[in-house]
């Protein structure tokens, strides 16, 4: 084994390469993911101050309204799920002796 | 009106259907895409008004009635029936394809009754068919819960059934047109009609019934039951404001149970129910522009949810998996079901450029003309959750997240076309909203594309899949179900009857031996005295008889002379 799949000088002992990860899931994208989606969602909050989006009610109004908002509601739903989790799960074999 | 004109489009699947046990191999596919295709043109060419009349007793009934409406909900359910049996020809079993078509071209029959006995002949037509689906298709799970679907179907069409009586008996007229709920019969058929909407509080049935299915089956069965009764409540009950209240409560239902959901497909279906929440709710608001919305978005719905529906499908018919705990990282090997699986998600999610940005944000723009100020706001916090708990969390978990290891390929061709064909349309329609809005019951003069409503909804829903990656610790997958209102017949009724039975059954067998006990002393009393040697049957001899006579006689002249 001459080379190996990430390029870098490897353990002599490494004679059987890791397997590759696909480009998508490789740490350094992830990585770049996470820069790139922020960058997208601050830019989504900026494009606010040339496009006033027109609020209906009041609080709809308020500055990036639809981001917080969004947000909030759903960091809300997931905990009441969690917390409904509580009562309501069961093992998924629960109905199995029916 | 020539015959063409007058024959009941769906009958032409439920006719055709009982050809294709007959026929094999390439005639029996091209005569299950063929079919859908000549209802499709027949539905096209549907003219307003009454199409054919049949008079029975004393009742007009209108099989065939046609208006925009109708038209609409039988051409996608003509389109759904081509998609769906392209999907099923490798894998779904010929009965079960038939089964399928009779129930979709029920449903078309449905759409075009223009009476309500019509109507709900129909509707048990429905309710046989997609029974049959579930029987023929799933493993053996499918059974019991094809037992229990038809349980709950044939209560709702009970219901539904004696409403109708009723309200012909008190109006007269077997006419199916707008109703309000303000009499027994009319809460009836409102009951009958949401029952099939899945409906709280027996909501359950769907999520219970419906991943039991094949791959194909679930497909079909997502379109149908709840689509025609969104259907139904348009044309019955538009503008009935419990409808808002029931609407809303289904669509957080859908988000709260699909969030707590392992199993992929019990996902899509709870999101079924929250999407039907969101027609009914806008039906519950009743003006025309909420109309419109709940009628393109059940349009939208049907090629979406086919759409996610089939690329779940793909991935159990490929791995045989249907738990999310067990999936991940399939986008690898599955990138045609991958990519078709995220076009899905946004269009339910209703990302701009997709068919459901164009459908549901109708419905909210009604509830802004009519000033619904609280109702507006729990539809824009339930767009969120759409996208948390469909638009992100099913493609996450069944294509990335970690590495399953499980590296399958995409599926056979036909079911690589349905999907690439249902995608299509999903972007199609998002980017020229133009035909679908001209299909619509009422004028359309919404224009969705506009900057602001474009970044709103970016905002919203981008926001949303950030909540989703900071909530994902609280999010792992576990191997459970979450208890639901079909536990109230699954587990309660049957405890409560075997608690009785534990309770009573001892004391009834207690009664039972003592009654039977009592009964054999009488019958020991009776053949004692009764007996071939009880007292009144012994034989007497004639020496005897005269004797005693001879002694009475006696007895009775000495009283006599005595006296």
């Amino acid at each position: 084994m001459t080379s190996n799949p990430l390029g870098t000088d490897a353990h002599p002992s490494a004679m059987v390469p890791p397997p590759q990860l696909h480009w998508l899931v490789r740490p350094e994208t992830i990585r770049k993911l996470w820069v790139w989606g922020s960058v997208l969602l601050a830019a989504l909050v900026a494009i606010e101050f040339a496009v006033q989006p027109h609020g209906y009610f009041g609080i709809d109004d308020t500055f990036a309204f639809n981001a917080w908002y969004g947000f909030l509601a759903c960091v809300a739903m997931v905990i009441v799920a969690k917390g409904l989790g509580i009562l309501l799960k069961r093992k998924d074999t629960y109905y199995d002796g029916d | 009106m020539t015959a063409i004109e007058s024959f009941p489009p769906g009958m032409v699947l439920v006719l055709g259907a009982f050809a294709l046990p007959f026929l094999r191999g390439s005639a029996r596919a091209a005569w299950v895409l063929a079919l859908p295709l000549i209802t499709l043109a027949l539905v096209w060419q549907v003219p307003d008004g009454k199409v054919l009349t049949v008079t029975i007793l004393d009742y007009v009934l209108t099989p065939v009635s046609g208006d925009a409406l109708s038209r609409l909900f039988a051409i996608i359910f003509s389109i759904m029936a081509f998609a769906g049996g392209l999907y099923a020809l490798n894998h779904c079993r010929v009965t079960e394809i038939a089964a399928a078509f009779v129930y979709a071209g029920s449903a078309i029959g449905v759409v075009f009754a223009g009476d309500l006995v019509t109507l709900f002949v129909f509707w048990e037509i429905m309710a046989l068919g997609s029974t049959t689906v579930l029987l023929t298709g799933g493993g053996g799970r499918s059974i019991p819960a094809a037992l229990r679907y038809l349980t709950v179907h044939v209560m709702g069409g009970s219901l539904l059934l004696a409403g109708v009586i009723a309200q012909i008996d008190a109006t007269g007229s077997v006419a199916f047109v707008a109703m309000k709920p303000d009499s027994l019969a009319t809460w009836l058929i409102l009951l009958g009609f949401l029952i099939n909407a899945a409906a709280p509080p027996l909501s359950a049935w769907l999520p219970d019934a419906y991943p039991e299915a094949s791959p194909g089956g679930m497909v079909f069965l997502s379109a149908f039951t709840t689509k025609t009764a969104v259907y139904v409540l348009i044309r019955g009950f538009p503008g009935a404001e419990i409808l808002i209240f029931v609407g809303l409560f289904m669509v957080f239902y859908g988000i709260i149970y699909a969030l707590l959901e392992n199993d992929m497909r019990r996902i899509l279906a709870y999101s079924i129910v929250n999407q039907v929440g969101f027609m009914i709710t806008g039906i519950g608001i009743g003006t025309e522009m909420a109309l419109n919305g709940a009628a393109a978005h059940a349009f939208t719905h049907i090629i979406y949810k086919a759409l996610l529906l089939m690329s779940a499908g793909s991935v159990l018919l490929m791995t045989g998996k249907r738990k999310c705990s067990d999936l991940g990282g399939l986008f690898q090997s599955m990138p045609l079901t991958t990519i078709c699986g995220i076009i899905g998600a946004l269009s339910i999610s209703s990302f701009p450029l997709t068919s459901g940005f164009v459908s549901k944000s109708m419905i909210a723009q009604a509830a802004i003309d009519d000033k619904l100020v609280i109702i507006w706001y729990l539809l824009a916090a339930a767009s969120a959750g759409v996208f948390l708990h469909a638009g992100i969390k099913f493609p996450w978990f069944v294509f990335f997240q970690k590495d399953s290891g499980l590296r399958p390929p995409d599926p056979p061709l036909n079911m690589r076309l349905a999907m690439v064909f249902f995608a299509a349309l999903c972007i199609a329609i998002g980017v020229f909203p133009g035909p679908l809005y001209a299909l619509l019951p009422f004028p359309v003069t919404y224009v969705p594309y506009t900057a602001a409503h474009v970044l709103t909804i970016l905002q919203l829903l981008l926001f949303s899949g950030l909540a989703f990656f900071v909530c994902l610790p609280l999010m792992k997958r576990t191997p459970t179900i979450s208890l639901d209102s079909d536990w109230l017949y699954r587990r309660l009724l049957p405890t409560l009857v075997t608690a009785l039975m534990a309770t009573f059954g001892p004391l009834d067998q207690r009664i039972r031996l003592a009654t039977l006990g009592l009964v054999g002393r009488t019958m020991d009393l009776v053949e004692r005295v009764y007996g071939p040697n009880g007292l009144m049957a012994r034989s007497v001899s004639s020496g005897t008889i005269v004797l005693w006579t001879v002694a009475f006689l006696c007895l009775f002249m000495l009283v006599y002379f005595l006296t």
